[in-house]
């Protein structure tokens, strides 16, 4: 309970918000698209941490620091998936997840 | 209803409505936009847990970094009026319910479990305490994960130069 708001909000707020992602994930084609609905699982993992950290342990920092490092993390992912992305579009001008058999034959 | 609970179920109506529209919009712009949105509310809330600094970060990395950075190479990599063709009903059925299984299964599972009443202090985090522990090698000290997130953004920020740049050939 953190000032009349229940822990129980939180986690089903970020549950739904994860399956969401994951549903964008599975449905999409276009690589851009399902960067994004990565981005959307790691940040509902950050309100996880957030929450248990403030709502449990407020004395302790951890979840924060936890949460700090997954972002820099997801910083780091995106602009090295955005690159590799912009060069498969330089060899195949299409980022569809379905054209890329390339090299898998 | 007291006012911390009217802005939660603010900002959590609108997270779970845009992030839906992220994930279902045929716009490939308008997604990324929702997603702004979707993100900016998560700032939100850590402002509503008071954890002010978490959510500096978050608008300044994640909202006005990682954001722009997916317009950037949409604008690059497709055009604008393009829209995305729909999945097949074959493809967003099986993804659909995997999602509402899951979904209905861990809220089953966090509603039955009780979890111990405690209650969260309000005060502030200090800024000077978060910068202790990041660089304090002792007991609730981040200095090794620190340094290899350093040493992580480098080989990231090299990887991708390499990989982006134009080849010669």
């Amino acid at each position: 309970m953190f000032e009349g708001v229940p822990l129980s909000w939180f986690l089903i707020l970020s549950t739904v918000m994860f399956f969401v992602g994951v549903y964008g994930f599975l449905v999409r084609k276009n690589l851009i698209t399902m960067l994004m609905s990565i981005e959307l699982i790691l940040n509902s993992v950050c309100i996880n941490f957030v929450a248990f950290n403030k709502i449990l342990f407020p004395e302790h920092m951890e979840g924060m620091f936890f949460t700090i490092f997954i972002i820099a993390v997801a910083a780091a992912e995106a602009s090295v998936a955005i690159a590799i992305i912009i060069n498969i579009y330089r060899r195949i001008v299409n980022i569809d997840v379905e054209k890329m058999d390339e090299m898998k034959y | 209803m007291t006012s911390n609970q009217f802005m939660f179920l603010l900002f959590s109506a609108v997270i779970v409505i845009f992030s839906i529209l992220t994930v279902t919009s045929r716009r490939i712009l308008r997604a990324a936009t929702f997603l702004l949105f979707v993100l900016v509310s998560t700032a939100g809330l850590y402002f509503l847990l008071k954890y002010n600094f978490l959510a500096a970060i978050q608008l300044t990395l994640y909202a006005g970094g990682i954001v722009v950075l997916i317009i950037f190479s949409i604008l690059l990599t497709s055009h604008i009026a393009e829209k995305l063709p729909t999945a097949s009903l074959m493809k967003k059925w099986p993804a659909a319910m995997v999602a509402l299984v899951g979904a209905a299964l861990c809220i089953v599972v966090i509603l039955q479990y009780n979890f111990p009443g405690s209650v969260g202090s309000t005060e502030l985090v200090n800024v000077t305490d978060i910068g202790e522990n990041l660089i304090s090698y002792g007991r609730h000290g981040y200095a090794l994960p620190f340094e290899v997130i350093s040493v992580l953004l480098l080989a990231a920020m090299i990887g991708a130069i390499v990989l982006a740049k134009k080849r010669k050939d």
